[in-house]
């Protein structure tokens, strides 16, 4: 027991002096404001993708929408911001839940059927809600957008790099909080399901209530990703949220490999990066995201991980301790 | 006491019934072989006692752990699993990609008390229950000889053992009334000399009744009390091994006409 | 205008709607019913068939001889597309998890899109659709154009085209028998490579058919104009049925009279969300849609 706390703790101190020395770079300057940017939305890309393995990769529902979630959270914000003066995190966290509604709402009359009519309900879900967005022109501005969202602070000197803080503190909490549920009873409840849901169902699990259980937690963090969104970028406007965006977050998932966190987390920063790299190859930028699908998807269907997962803390424990405690079993419990 | 009782179940597949009026009891401690040629409807009979499939007509009465005697028909799986019925499939279901722990863990998951918010923000109370159910699969691998092969991947452990995972995990799901659908396919002779001292050894250990399909005769002849025989979905048979093996009826369904069952 | 008369001249633009539907639906409905599998990119070959009809069109003018070549150029073209399509990315999935072939078949759909879009000859501007001038036949108050017309009888004959090929021929036969039992169908000596990639080309040449017809009647085209029609018409198989050839005409004509209807009485706006309000109605109601069968799976 006190080595699970004191193993948390170290968990916990790295990602503080992780996430701080980041922002203190980007504040100092040593890293441009430019660069920053890209990081911070590979921080929300990476949160939506991981909401979205929750449900593909770790479930095994196909599911398409995810920009729609993203959309509902981003305006959920903004509006809990500009109308009510919410407090920031109050009002992150209102999105998350507001979107997990969403979640529960789809989720409920399509998780019972096989699994390919999700991907259909979230694809067309994830159209309707653009068009809700463009229609509620009061709530949202409509196809012009939503403009001036406050950011996370005032102070423009101290934008990108509390910006930064922001999210890529959720980002660590949120890999931190999802992987202490995966390494779990209920983790492994989820992964049956992927794995056979006729097995899981003869053993005792309730198959619809956990593709519920991993569709709704899937909406919230999706919906916080949305959150983080709205005040970062400023402005919204309901194109940003198309089909297309929902697929970037496949092709990281994809990438990285369906059922891993770790890849997301990779694949999230290369492909924002990538993104941003590839702008000189202007439109053919948009026939690499669907060639890279349908290759690994035909040569490479694991992905960079597969579903395995680097350890920070086994790799600090390899660095910095010459005693490898850990059991036989907590490394097969690692694996999954 | 009795365990199970189907009544008169039927089921219809579009226009072919499938099975039709099939009737069973079974008591408590008991060894009971379901056999019949490929096709007489052996495995529809499982998966309407377990759930999967739901029987157009007739009842399912099934006394649960706690002695209440429930009806069972219209059940889920899972809901059946929890009263103490478990399974093993024909063609082997395991966790494929999980490990050899893992598959045993998760048929203790409905048991378990931990919330989701203990898990997420690993309290006392997960890290408890946690220790506690990696300790009893461990113990349960160890039965099976398994538990050295524990961190492996379910897919990657040769035939033999797949088939032993695969009852370790029912068992798991602590039920009082195991279902095992051709555990010995695909064995050959010795294989199947050891899982029947295994099935004798569980049932002992586990207090269990059992309830078995198979092909191979020897398992079928030497280890059950009693065997029910299909045949195109109706029970043309049933008694004792001796009784059964004699009965002219039986043979000729079985294995054609002039065969001797002890050949 | 009336009630009676709005609701009649809505019903006639939902049938000649509604056929375009049925013909894109057969595609999902007989690709589904073959290899499991919902084939995203079907819409984006209505797009690639709308293209090829544009092609012919523009270069040649707008004759009925010209529109019948339109349409077998786009045909045997898309034909040849969802063959290849289904060899180079989908058969090598057959035996991978479903979730692996649903998104390969998006990133394909992406791929045909943008590469649309991409292409010099296309490009990302919608173009006008050379077609016939509209000539209105007013029967009482009801106005039916001869495009309408022209788009219900070619729907009707290529679907009984179709019947008639599922039905009465050996092909047709050997399309059921693997969509029944595909080893079953293999050990009986049927070639089930050969009867599944001509599945996708029946499939793909009706979505050109549709394509073509569907520019007809809305004369523009641009590289993701398939995508909502995609859309609307698997809801129309899911609808009638997934799996049922009977199930998804009659899902497509349900689907444009029910949009029809939604323009005409409630609201212009709504007509694309109908379409998922009935798709979540049927998942809740009877999930095997109006004239499939439950099927479970085997244990």
């Amino acid at each position: 027991m006190k080595k699970n706390i004191a193993n948390g703790l170290t968990l916990a101190a790295i990602a503080v002096v992780f996430t701080g020395i980041l922002a203190a770079l980007v504040y100092i300057g040593v890293i441009d404001e430019y660069t920053a940017q890209i990081l911070t939305l590979a921080g929300i890309n990476i949160i939506v993708a991981l909401s979205l393995n929750l449900i593909s990769g770790f479930t095994g529902q196909l599911a398409l929408g995810h920009a729609g979630f993203m959309a509902v959270g981003a305006y959920t914000t903004a509006v809990c911001i500009m109308k009510f003066n919410f407090p920031m995190l109050l009002a992150i966290l209102t999105s998350g839940l507001v979107t997990a509604v969403f979640g529960l709402i789809i989720g409920f009359p399509t998780l019972r059927l096989r699994g390919d009519y999700l991907a259909i309900v979230t694809l067309g879900f994830g159209e309707i809600i653009r068009v809700i967005m463009i229609n509620l022109e009061q709530i949202t501005g409509g196809a012009a957008g939503l403009k001036g969202i406050p950011s996370f602070t005032e102070d423009i000197l101290l934008a990108p790099a509390l910006s930064m803080l922001w999210v890529f503190s959720v980002m660590i909490i949120t890999i931190i909080l999802m992987s202490n549920l995966i390494k779990s009873s209920y983790g492994r409840a989820v992964l049956s399901v992927r794995e056979d849901e006729i097995a899981a169902n003869s053993m005792g699990i309730n198959v619809f209530y956990y593709k519920m259980y991993a569709f709704t937690i899937s909406a919230f963090i999706a919906g916080v990703g949305g959150g983080l969104y709205a005040p970062f970028f400023g402005y919204l406007n309901p194109t940003m949220f198309n089909f297309l965006k929902s697929v970037d977050f496949l092709v990281i998932v994809v990438l990285g490999g369906m059922g891993s966190i770790t890849g997301t987390v990779i694949a999230g920063f290369v492909l924002t990066y990538l993104q941003e790299f590839l702008r000189f190859l202007r439109d053919y930028r948009l026939v690499i995201y669907p060639l890279l699908l349908i290759f690994i998807m035909l040569f490479r269907p694991s992905g960079l991980m597969g579903n395995r997962e680097i350890s920070i803390l086994a790799l600090w424990q390899r660095l910095f301790k010459s005693d490898r405690t850990q059991s036989k079993v907590d490394k097969a419990g690692e694996r999954q | 006491m009795t365990v199970l009782r189907a009544k008169d179940i039927s089921i219809l597949f579009g226009g072919l019934k499938a099975v039709s009026n099939f009737n069973m009891t079974l008591e408590e401690g008991e060894l009971l072989g379901l056999i019949g040629p490929n096709g007489a409807g052996k495995t529809t009979v499982f998966n309407m006692l377990t759930g999967v499939y739901h029987p157009t007509s007739g009842e399912i009465e099934f006394t649960d752990k706690n002695g209440k005697v429930q009806n069972i028909t219209h059940m889920k799986p899972f809901q059946i699993t929890q009263m103490g019925m478990a399974r093993t499939f024909q063609n082997i279901r395991l966790f494929k990609d999980l490990t050899v722990l893992d598959n045993i863990r998760i048929a203790y998951h409905f048991n378990v008390k931990y919330k989701s918010a203990d898990a997420v923000f690993r309290t006392p109370a997960f890290f408890k229950e946690e220790a506690e159910i990696t300790r009893k699969a461990v113990a349960l691998l160890e039965i099976f000889n398994l538990e050295h092969k524990q961190a492996e991947l379910a897919k990657n452990l040769p035939y033999g053992e797949q088939r032993k995972l695969e009852i370790a995990r029912a068992l798991a799901t602590g039920p009082k009334l195991l279902l095992l659908d051709e555990p010995a396919a695909g064995m050959n002779p010795q294989e199947t000399q050891d899982l029947m001292k295994l099935i004798r050894f569980i049932r002992e250990k586990f207090n269990l009744t059992i309830l078995l399909i198979e092909h191979d005769m020897n398992l079928v002849m030497g280890i059950c009390e009693r065997i029910i025989v299909l045949d195109y979905g109706q029970t043309i048979a049933e008694g004792t091994p001796d009784q059964v093996s004699k009965d002219p009826l039986v043979m000729k369904a079985y294995l054609g006409e002039g065969v001797d069952l002890h050949a | 205008m009336g009630f009676l008369h709005e609701f009649l001249q809505q019903m006639v633009n939902g049938l000649s709607l509604g056929s375009i539907y049925a013909l894109l639906a057969l595609g999902y409905t007989m690709v589904y019913g073959i290899v499991k599998l919902i084939n995203f990119a079907h819409g984006d070959i209505l797009m690639l068939g709308a293209f090829g009809g544009f092609f012919v069109l523009a270069a040649y003018g707008v004759t009925p001889l010209t529109f019948v070549l339109a349409l077998l150029v786009g045909m045997i073209v898309c034909a040849v597309v969802g063959i290849v399509i289904e060899k180079t990315c989908y058969k090598p999935l057959r035996n991978a998890p479903r979730i692996n072939a649903l998104i390969t078949a998006i990133g394909v759909s992406i791929f045909i899109e943008n590469g649309a879009r991409v292409v010099k000859v296309i490009g990302p501007n919608p173009k006008e659709f050379p077609t016939f001038k509209t000539v209105n036949f007013p029967i009482g108050d009801v106005n039916i154009s001869q495009i309408q017309i022209i788009v219900f009888v070619v729907s009707i004959a290529l679907m009984f085209l179709l019947t008639y090929i599922v039905n009465h021929t050996k092909l047709g036969k050997a399309m059921r028998a693997v969509s029944f039992d595909r080893p079953a169908a293999y050990l009986m000596g049927i070639n089930v490579d050969w009867i599944i990639s001509f599945t996708f080309a029946l499939g793909s040449a009706l979505a050109a058919a549709a394509g073509i017809l569907f520019a007809s009647a809305y004369p523009q085209v641009e590289p993701y104009m398939g995508i909502i029609p995609g859309l609307k018409a698997f809801v129309a198989a899911v609808l009638g049925g997934i799996g049922s050839i009977p199930g998804a005409m009659l899902g497509g004509f349900i689907m444009g009279i029910a949009e029809t209807l939604t323009k005409g009485f409630i609201s212009s706006q709504l007509a694309d969300a109908i379409a998922f309000g009935i798709l979540i109605l049927i998942l809740v109601v009877k999930p095997s849609g109006i004239l499939g069968k439950n099927v479970s799976e085997k244990v």
